[in-house]
């Protein structure tokens, strides 16, 4: 009887066979790689705005505090975007014909907010506090990242429930004292673990990880 | 109950034989090997699988509705959360038992009349699982996101919760599955190269070659292959037990009155065993009979499975009769109002077709006239299978329903969606089952080639 496979077919089941093992391994590993990559993320990828508002200038150049311009962060869920008022605060003053700013200009005069692109958005199913972080001695910088060398704002973080989780379970690991919280220079100390072991003591933080803490 | 014992003794060997005499080795092949590779045209082979093929389509448009619009369009709710989904599920699962039973414990046990059924009984549950298997996922809320059941590397940092019974029947299915699988296969290959080396067409010698993976038959893969096959049953014999422990935990972890039992283990692997081998017969029956198998499906084996049925039954039977008694025994107040709600509650039906069915007919098995009657074993399994449906119905609906406040009550009604997935998913099975017939040797060749060379031989 004649063979009904040519002898090459040895070597190409061997391949399959072990080819299947990595197949099965690629098939995990790619979508895995893909959910975290900032093509999905979009995790620092400046976002395109109407206003090419610049942090690094407004909050590093200049040393405006965060919370001119974000202010119900020490008070509410959200950190607040400021209306085209604070924005004129200076702007009626100083570049107050530079083109690149008449989309202010504009928006004040016809009394219509500026469409900023969100850069930093959490899904609907979360409840996030920004307050609470704050007077827990969570810096701005830590989930925003280098918020002073942003010329177009990027999220720093990727936002997944593993990154909050980290720190919920950790906190020791980011806490800062109460009074560094809006600096956006500051680095954490070599001891960090030591120090922020005292601060979680100290500032009464609790490592909440309930499903309800955050989906309410 | 030794066959080999009863052979010499029984007269009547038309009734004992594992195996009818006159067959050798090659006839033992053809016989088998052509209903796969016959040319003949099978007309009830087309009808059957026509009407399952369109009961599979009618699952399709169902589970696509369900994907559409949501769990809400079956009759479940609160307090009945789980109900045919669950039903089918545990249903399903159980009747997969027989199959492993058959192919690894009687396997070391070493008795000789699982050759004969042991092919059909592992593809039986290998599709029983299947079909158990789709029914909590198309339960979850969101069933794309079905993966999260397992423990992997996700951007949540979060496991799945290892003390629900829940993900430990992810584990038990999966496993079960995998292990059953493998061993149908294993099993499989010497059959595969006999189909191939018979088959006539370039197509069909590629196609079984491939699935064959190149066995020649030589004394070293006859070697490796009764290893593996060894292994592969010690692998699966815990199994048995395991998988509808496992099931039965889903409800015995819980603190509803009816499930907090601790009897629920070894009631519900007798009970699955006994519906698994209802469903063998249900299958077996007509098998041989449509593809004229009497000589190699014969009596014996119906007798022997119809005493299985007995005794698996009377362990279902004494579960029944123990939480009746644990209810009164307990003098819980709510144990007790559960056994009252089904014996005389709104469900009484579905709880006294149950002990008609899964109790009193199955005692018939006593007589002997009984168990050599093809068409009354065949009722009876019929009549098993559809009540062991109904015992998962009544210990999963009748105990949600009225729990400890009556303020929640509330009855339950599937919906026809819930109907069309549970006549689906029996499309399901039976397409599997009739593609399975066609395309592949549905009783062990190179078994039963030894089996004529043992017979011989005494």
């Amino acid at each position: 009887m004649a063979q009904v496979f040519h002898h090459s077919t040895n070597l190409i089941s061997r391949l399959t066979v072990y080819g299947a093992f990595v197949a099965i391994l690629a098939a995990g590993f790619v979508p895995w790689l893909i959910d975290r990559s900032p093509y999905n993320t979009e995790q620092n990828v400046p976002r395109e705005q109407p206003i090419p508002f610049s942090h690094r200038h407004h909050a590093n150049e200049l040393g405006i505090d965060c919370r001119y311009c974000h202010t119900s962060v020490e008070q509410s869920a959200f950190a607040g975007l400021p209306p085209t008022e604070t924005c004129m605060t200076c702007h009626s003053q100083i570049w107050k014909t530079s083109p690149m700013l008449e989309p202010v200009r504009a928006s004040f005069r016809d009394d219509r907010s500026i469409e900023w692109t969100r850069v930093n958005a959490l899904p609907e199913f979360v409840y996030f506090d920004h307050s609470i972080h704050i007077s827990k001695g969570i810096g701005c910088t830590t989930c925003h990242g280098p918020i002073g060398e942003m010329t177009i704002t990027w999220a720093a973080t990727q936002m997944k429930m593993g990154w909050c989780l980290d720190c919920h379970r950790q906190p020791e690991k980011y806490v800062r004292p109460k009074d560094q919280v809006f600096s956006i220079s500051y680095q954490p100390p070599p001891n960090q673990l030591e120090l922020g072991r005292r601060l979680v003591k100290e500032y009464k933080i609790y490592s909440l990880q309930d499903c309800v803490t955050c989906h309410r | 109950m030794a066959p080999n014992g009863e052979q010499s003794s029984d007269n009547a060997t038309k009734a004992s034989a594992v195996i009818e005499p006159g067959y050798t080795i090659n006839t033992v092949s053809d016989k088998i090997s052509s209903i796969v590779l016959g040319q003949r045209r099978r007309i009830g082979w087309f009808g059957g699988f026509t009407v399952a093929f369109l009961l599979l389509m009618m699952l399709l448009f169902a589970v696509s509705y369900l994907f559409v619009i949501g769990v809400g369009i079956w009759g479940v709710g609160i307090p009945v959360a789980w109900a045919f989904a669950i039903v089918s599920f545990v249903w399903w699962v159980g009747i997969g038992h027989a199959g492993t039973l058959i192919s690894a414990i009687l396997l070391l046990l070493h008795q000789k009349w699982r050759t004969s059924i042991n092919r059909t009984a592992e593809a039986m549950t290998i599709f029983a699982v299947l079909c158990a298997g789709m029914f909590p996922l198309l339960h979850l809320g969101r069933p794309w996101l079905f993966y999260w059941l397992f423990p992997y590397p996700n951007t949540m940092w979060y496991w799945p919760q290892f003390r629900s019974p829940l993900v430990w029947d992810v584990f038990a299915v999966s496993t079960y599955l995998t292990v059953s699988l493998l061993f149908w296969f294993v099993g499989l290959i010497p059959d595969l190269a006999t189909i191939r080396d018979r088959a006539r067409s370039r197509f069909k010698q590629v196609v079984y070659g491939i699935l064959a993976m190149g066995w020649r038959g030589s004394a070293v893969h006859w070697k490796r292959y009764e290893t593996a096959s060894l292994l592969l049953a010690g692998l699966a014999t815990p199994l048995v037990v395991s998988v509808h422990t496992v099931v039965s935990f889903d409800f015995a972890i819980a603190i509803l009155p009816g499930w907090h039992t601790t009897i629920f283990p070894p009631y519900f692997v007798a009970g699955a065993i006994y519906s698994g081998f209802a469903m063998v017969l249900c299958l077996a029956i007509p098998l041989r009979k449509a593809y004229g198998l009497e000589d190699f499906i014969t009596m014996y084996h119906l007798d022997i499975m119809a005493k299985l049925l007995l005794a698996t039954g009377s362990v279902v039977a004494y579960g029944y009769l123990m939480e009746a008694f644990m209810a009164f025994y307990s003098a819980d107040v709510f144990e007790a109002y559960e056994t009252q709600n089904r014996v005389d509650g709104p469900y009484r039906v579905a709880y006294w077709c149950l002990i008609i069915f899964n109790v009193l007919i199955p005692q018939a098995l006593w007589s002997k006239r009984v168990r050599r009657s093809v068409k009354a074993i065949f009722i009876e399994a019929l009549f098993i299978n559809c009540a062991m449906w109904l015992e998962r119905f009544v210990i999963i609906v009748i105990s949600l329903h009225r729990d400890f406040m009556p303020s929640a009550w509330r009855m339950y009604g599937p919906s026809q969606w819930d109907w069309m997935t549970l006549f689906g998913s029996v499309g399901l099975f039976f397409t599997l089952f009739y593609l399975f017939i066609r395309y592949l040797p549905m009783i062990s060749i190179y078994e039963m080639r030894e089996l004529v060379t043992e017979t011989a031989n005494e």
